[in-house]
């Protein structure tokens, strides 16, 4: 083998591992952006207990105990985690 | 009697801010992945412009009952109308009807009318209440960012412009989030401003 194609090929070789190293890191991140959604929405909910009236129901009216803000971040979380960033995270992955 | 079975104008801006959420993850993923990524599932090319026109679509009634100036009016109209026109223009991208990369335009000439519209419409100064307060910066901000759009515009492939558009409406969904109908910012509350709630 000629110095020149080993070098060409190990250049290849360096170039598909550092692809491969930033799609893992994508992956991971799109993976992650759900369950840290959902961990701000749990330490809005601790930070401001009150804005979940659903903790203390009595005297509180219709729309106060619908609206509850931090379960809605969770809410968004756990839908972005459950329904979009598998199939993006799987199709990324499945790139040559 | 109306009012009383009437949301109160702050949980109308939480529904929005959890619309305007889903949408930045939705942009920050596509931004992530890739454009060619992103749309090997059809379905998934249309989630963001599709839900950013429904939002366009439930703007309407909010300008309708929830308003109670003329600006205020034209304010929650303008922003009815441009979440629709950017949607339909990348909806139209999406399906493959529009073709120029320019159609990214719409985006940028939305934020900078929305945020135009929240400095104009917004009469008090920054620390009268939190409401005046949240309206500065995000019209600040709109403008600020609508140099994203602009940018993925000129460069469709680039991710820190793709990136910089999906913050946008992260940081919109949180500042919306922080409205409260009469409260405090930073300690401050104008004695014009009315009892605080809440």
């Amino acid at each position: 083998m000629s110095a020149d194609f080993a070098h060409r090929l190990r250049r290849h070789e360096d170039d598909a591992a550092a692809a491969a190293r930033s799609r893992a890191l994508r992956a991971r991140i799109v993976m992650a952006l759900g369950p840290a959604t959902m961990l701000a929405g749990m330490i809005w909910a601790v930070a401001q207990p009150w804005r979940l009236t659903l903790l203390h129901p009595h005297g509180q009216g219709f729309w106060w105990l619908v609206v509850e803000p931090p379960l809605y971040v969770i809410g968004v979380g756990l839908l972005f985690r459950l329904v979009i960033a598998p199939g993006a995270v799987e199709d990324l992955e499945r790139e040559p | 009697m109306i009012a009383g079975i009437m949301p109160q104008a702050e949980f109308v801006h939480w529904w929005f801010a959890t619309g305007f959420l889903m949408l930045g993850l939705v942009l920050f993923s596509e931004a992530l992945v890739g454009p060619e990524v992103w749309g090997r599932r059809p379905w998934r090319k249309y989630i963001w412009p599709g839900l950013c026109f429904v939002m366009g679509i439930l703007m309407w009634p909010v300008m309708t009952f929830f308003t109670n100036s003329a600006i205020h009016m034209v304010a929650h109209g303008s922003w009815a109308e441009f979440l629709m026109f950017c949607g339909a223009a990348e909806l139209g991208v999406a399906r493959g009807k529009l073709h120029s990369q320019y159609w990214r335009l719409a985006s940028s000439l939305a934020l900078i009318v929305s945020g135009t519209a929240f400095l104009v419409h917004e009469q008090n100064h920054w620390l009268f209440a939190r409401a005046a307060f949240l309206h500065h910066t995000l019209g600040w901000t709109a403008l600020v960012f609508a140099a994203f759009p602009l940018m993925l515009a000129l460069r469709p492939r680039s991710m820190f412009a793709a990136s910089g558009f999906a913050t946008f409406f992260i940081v919109l969904a949180v500042l919306l989030y922080c409205d409260r109908d009469v409260a405090p910012i930073f300690g401050h509350l104008s004695q014009f401003a009315g009892p605080q709630h809440r």
